[in-house]
């Protein structure tokens, strides 16, 4: 298939509905709502489910209860609307249906701005809602990137039944690129739904969905399920990309729009003599912390940059374990950074590093 | 299965829809009463097999456990949204919630109302009896003025905690209701009455009329500190001149068929 030029929410909805998506509920909010428009479009004309919810509280459960059935099914929304999510996104998690979100973050917190944020790694990455529990964690870069991990997200979801967040920000919701669309997988035939999901007890046992477990020592079974499989996800699936590192002294950590722009500012660096790389964490949960771990054991500074106050930092702060100083640098409230401003900072810690 | 030679005949049993477990339900609560009319009669449907219930958050927990078919356990208050998402992607399917006052008519408002007026092809089993009983008796939105609680210790006062929300009087001004009745499980003829409703709510989704619920004005011996007979009167005396049972919404179809 040949690039088209896309825009980032347009381009998301439809890589779910070429993964085979066969339900999409959602509600209205700025910066993502193309996304909900295209699937009130392009669901109804494949003969698939589209509903538009009285809220994210109600489009999170018809997700839910979509789940329940075995179909692939998602919402889509941004940062408030996401904060009503995580009721449900808990009891997702502690019922193990898989489920697929895409988040594109806007500036907070409150009703904050339209702008593009990355205030809402510690949100998504660390839970949100209450539980043991965690998501896996995709960011994207590009148009490219948010198709490809929507598309895959799916099965990913599946593999684990498990939740997975497409977290990308506004500007990548709003931006147009060249980007290429995957093939159309046809929706899951009814007898190929998953073995755990409600198709009516015909013929077999009747199954039950729920997140309770009223018996603690129960409940604490089913956590440390939950502890395993996340054993498994950390170790399987862990992705990055890595930019000029081999022989850099100077280690710039950030993921998603702010990677992207960083990308920019280290070749700016490098053109400049300055011996910096970068690291792009492209899934935040389960986060390369051994990968940084190792850059930790060869560079002499790092600077992480994020569209947050230092959230991700934290997770970089744990990886790094001492071994070298980190830095940081952060704009918010929708304000993105420029590469020349990264490029200052990167300049800095260059003297720093040679004083 | 009937057999000419045998004396003996079947008259009466556990419906295949119920399992043969103990319930978690205080004695005399009517819980068991509304549990076995959904049971009967989706046994007598025969659609048991092609039906996903869908329980709240409150005493109906564990509804799971005693129907014996596909359920799955909503948040509080999420149920008509959960029966949604999963109805929509199978319109074949008969799928029912079962919720309490507090689950329906406080956390969920906004869940049933919206469902009622997408006109969701959901049966909903609305269990009220005027207070919150799995956390031990708290006001709930149907608690009725005067009526002691935990959380209104001196009795409700409409000057402070405003007044009881009417479900079927509200639901009822959907369109996209089709079948809104109140019922009672207080003595034997209001259950043959309330059993002939959940029926036809059943009835309504099958055809595909639109939404349909009924209220059943339920009991709370516990927490109402009532034995279980003082309870049942208590329903017939204190909560029906608040709540007064009957047709709310009736779709013209069903009128219709009832004539023909």
């Amino acid at each position: 298939m040949a690039k088209e030029l896309l825009k980032g929410n347009v381009a998301f909805a439809e890589a779910a509905v070429r993964a085979g998506c066969e339900a999409y509920y959602g509600y209205p909010i700025t910066p993502q709502t193309e996304a909900l428009e295209h699937m009130a479009k392009r669901m109804p004309e494949l003969g698939r489910v589209f509903l538009q919810a009285e809220s994210e509280v109600a489009a999170i459960n018809m997700v839910y209860g979509a789940a329940c059935a075995g179909v692939r099914v998602m919402s889509s929304s941004s940062s408030p609307g996401v904060s009503l999510m995580m009721e449900g996104l808990s009891y997702i998690a502690g019922s193990e249906v898989p489920v697929v979100l895409v988040d594109i973050m806007r500036g907070g917190p409150g009703l904050g701005n339209i702008a593009p944020s990355q205030g809402d790694y510690n949100q998504i990455v660390k839970g949100g809602g209450h539980g043991d529990y965690r998501i896996i964690t995709l960011a994207p870069a590009t148009i490219q990137e948010l198709i490809d991990l929507t598309y895959e997200a799916f099965d990913i979801a599946e593999k684990y039944r498990a939740i997975v967040v497409v977290l990308a920000d506004g500007s990548i919701g709003q931006m147009m690129e060249p980007a290429e669309l995957p093939p159309m997988q046809e929706v899951r035939k009814r007898e190929d739904r998953a073995a755990w999901s409600l198709t009516g007890a015909k013929g077999r046992d009747p199954r039950v969905i729920t997140s309770i477990y009223i018996d603690p020592a129960e409940e604490e079974v089913f956590n440390l399920q939950l502890v395993e499989k996340q054993k498994k996800i950390e170790a399987d699936e862990v992705r990055f990309r890595s930019l000029l590192l081999e022989d850099a002294e100077i280690a710039v950590v950030a993921y998603g729009t702010s990677g992207r722009i960083a990308q920019s500012s280290v070749k700016h660096a490098r053109d400049e003599g300055i011996k910096v790389g970068l690291l792009r964490p492209i899934s935040l949960y389960p986060f390369p912390y051994d990968e940084i771990g190792k850059v930790a054991d060869q560079v002499k500074r790092i600077l992480v940059v994020e569209m947050s106050g230092g959230q991700m930092l934290d997770d970089v702060r744990l990886a790094v374990n001492g071994k070298v100083p980190v830095d940081f640098y952060g704009r918010m409230g929708g304000m993105v950074p420029l590469p020349d401003e990264i490029f200052e900072q990167i300049q800095e810690l260059n003297k720093k590093v040679n004083a | 299965m009937t057999d000419k030679k045998m004396v003996e005949a079947l008259i009466f049993s556990k419906p295949v829809s119920l399992t043969d477990v103990p319930t978690h339900y205080c004695p005399g609560c009517t819980h068991g009463v509304a549990h076995r009319l959904i049971a009967e009669t989706i046994d007598e449907m025969g659609m048991r097999e092609n039906t996903v219930g869908i329980a709240p958050v409150g005493c109906s927990v564990f509804a799971y456990n005693y129907f014996n078919m596909d359920f799955a356990e909503a948040a509080h208050g999420r149920a008509p949204a959960m029966a949604t998402g999963f109805k929509r992607v199978n319109p074949d399917m008969n799928v029912f919630t079962y919720q309490g006052d507090g689950d329906l008519a406080s956390i969920g408002a906004a869940e049933i109302l919206h469902a009622a007026g997408r006109g969701e092809m959901i049966t909903v089993i609305f269990i009220n009896n005027a207070i919150y009983g799995m956390t031990g008796g708290q006001m709930a939105p149907t608690t009725i003025p005067g009526q002691k609680t935990t959380s209104s210790p001196l009795g409700r006062d409409v000057e402070t905690h405003g007044f009881p929300l009417k479900m079927c009087e509200i639901l009822s001004q959907l369109d996209g209701s089709a079948y809104i009745v109140r019922r009672s499980l207080h003595d034997a003829a209001n259950i043959r009455k309330a059993k002939k409703a959940v029926r036809q709510a059943f009835e309504v989704q099958r055809q595909g009329l639109g939404f349909s619920m009924v209220e059943l004005l339920s009991n709370c011996p516990t927490n109402w500190r009532m034995t279980a007979q003082e309870s049942l009167n208590w329903i017939g005396d204190h909560m029906i001149p608040v709540f007064p049972l009957g047709d709310f919404k009736v779709h013209p179809a069903i009128v219709e068929s009832k004539k023909g």
